[in-house]
């Protein structure tokens, strides 16, 4: 694959770069890639960021202060390290493998840590709130349909909370 | 059953121009991320993880009803110019298209729905309707969410959400963006300042084909970029009125340009029309530059007779790979401006 920027040289470098928090990534030569390193200096990206909150502030981030084992997600084997050169999860357990490490950088995205959006499990507590949320909103804007659709998925739920 | 030519000989639903305030608002799109609880991301699993994300896939879809007679495409199969009008049709992005292994993508009847699989994450789930259509777009992506989350475990937890492979995505992995076009703001030199005013805000603009064509015919598209921390309508209900302000900033902005420059408008437009007609050599960015200046002059009245689905019709039909399936063969790019410039005056002036 050649260079995304000078299309002449082969790519040798994979680059992640965070703008406005909109990911990209850039398949890039050596001497291109040292010339958006440059650039990149007033940018914010994940992997700088992470490297300033990384924990044990050491070089190698794998190292972990004790000199025990790398932090490491016990499902898929990405270790804190990788995540941090990558920008990216191995699969959904990481999140909670690295998640003390990570919260400053979800806040420092999303202005907040804790999802308060549709809930996946039926039987979660905030299904509830998500139905009466939705009904009000049905109702402020005069979607009488969806708001009996809404009712009637409130009144099912009350009835049987466990099943679906 | 829809068949690849089935998909090209059709248009979109969100190409129809209608729905509401269509005249500025092309499209509306909501954007879902998820990921089967099982498999590592994409990125990170192996060939037999990826075939097992498809499969799965498989079996979950055929059973939604949404789903009837839609097309299920191997990446891997695609030549390259079929890749390539996927992307000019917004149905697979330029990395689905360029890594073509291990991926597939469902298109559903009027490509109203569309899921891309294994691209960043395991599914991305996309509903474009045509107009300022959010609210109904995302009912039908949440549906949608809802009958796969009962055939596939989606990653999830209760204090991020959804999971994805990418900390910017996490939480509702919610998108939600709407194609404006905004000729009167560039022809006035405010957009530059509307698009920073969209930064302050959360939200971003980018051109037509994503980032740095922001120049062509004057389109952009304006998304949220905070995907936690707030209830998925309220994400969608933001952008919505964020919307309709700029549709007020354009309208304010053609009636400016109408009341004090009518005949530049006039001169403009009429110029643009017969270089339409007559055109010999036409680039990509200068037929969307000057389709763009004949839409506004349909909105303001100037220009009679050209519908409007004919237009939004136009901007898809005349890129590249389009062009070249439609002749039947590989083109150079000069080749391809002579069959463009063809294409076009041929269009307008059967309108004649």
């Amino acid at each position: 694959m050649l260079c995304q920027i000078c299309g002449k040289n082969d790519a040798t470098v994979e680059f992640t770069e965070i703008i406005n928090e909109e990911v990209k990534q850039l398949q890039l030569c050596d001497a291109c890639a040292k010339k958006k390193g440059v650039e990149m200096e007033q940018h914010f990206s994940i992997a700088d960021f992470l490297a300033s909150i990384s924990d044990a502030g050491s070089a190698d981030p794998d190292a972990a202060a004790d000199g025990g084992a790398p932090l490491r997600c016990k499902k898929c084997g990405m270790t804190f390290g990788e995540f941090q050169k990558i920008g990216k999860f191995g699969c959904g357990d990481c999140y909670l493998a690295f998640r003390k490490s990570l919260l400053p950088l979800i806040k420092r995205i999303h202005g907040s840590t804790r999802h308060t959006g549709k809930t996946k499990d039926p039987e979660a507590p905030g299904l509830r709130q998500t139905l009466q949320r939705k009904l009000q909103r049905a109702i402020d804007t005069e979607e009488f349909e969806e708001a009996a659709r809404l009712r009637d998925e409130i009144r099912d739920l009350e009835k049987d909370p466990g099943g679906k | 059953m829809m068949t690849l030519d089935d998909l090209w000989d059709g248009t979109g639903e969100w190409l129809k121009g209608s729905g509401p305030d269509s005249d500025i608002v092309m499209s509306s799109r909501i954007r879902l991320a998820r990921n089967i609880d099982k498999y590592p991301f994409p990125h990170w699993a192996d060939a037999g993880q990826l075939e097992g994300v498809i499969e799965d896939f498989k079996s979950a879809y055929c059973s939604i009803d949404h789903f009837k007679g839609a097309l299920f495409l191997r990446m891997g199969e695609l030549d390259s110019i079929e890749k390539q009008m996927l992307i000019e049709r917004h149905l697979v992005s330029r990395e689905h298209a360029f890594r073509p292994e291990h991926k597939a993508v469902l298109i559903s009847d009027r490509e109203i729905i569309s899921i891309m699989v294994n691209e960043e994450d395991h599914l991305r789930i996309q509903v474009l309707q045509s107009g300022l259509n959010l609210r109904d777009t995302w009912k039908l992506a949440d549906r949608i969410d809802e009958e796969l989350g009962q055939r596939l475990d989606f990653a999830y937890s209760p204090e991020a959400g959804y999971l994805t492979c990418c900390p910017t995505n996490i939480g509702t992995g919610l998108r939600a963006s709407c194609m404006v076009h905004l000729p009167a703001l560039v022809m006035t030199k405010q957009s530059g300042r509307i698009i920073q005013a969209i930064g302050k805000l959360g939200m971003t603009a980018r051109g037509l084909f994503g980032e740095g064509t922001e120049s062509y015919g004057n389109f952009f598209q304006i998304s949220n970029q905070v995907t936690l921390g707030h209830p998925e309508e309220d994400m969608v209900d933001n952008l919505g009125r964020m919307i309709k302000q700029i549709i007020d900033q354009e309208n304010a902005a053609r009636d400016a340009v109408f009341a004090n420059q009518r005949l530049l408008l006039e001169d403009r437009m009429t110029r643009s029309l017969e270089e339409l007609k007559n055109a010999k050599l036409i680039s990509t960015e200068e037929a969307l530059n000057l389709l763009s200046t004949i839409r506004l002059g349909a909105d303001l009245g100037i220009i009679k007779g050209v519908d409007r689905d004919m237009l939004n019709g136009l901007f898809i039909q005349i890129q590249p790979a389009h062009l070249q399936k439609k002749e039947g063969k590989q083109l150079s790019a000069e080749e391809r401006d002579a069959v463009r410039a063809d294409f076009i005056s041929q269009k307008f002036n059967l309108k004649d």
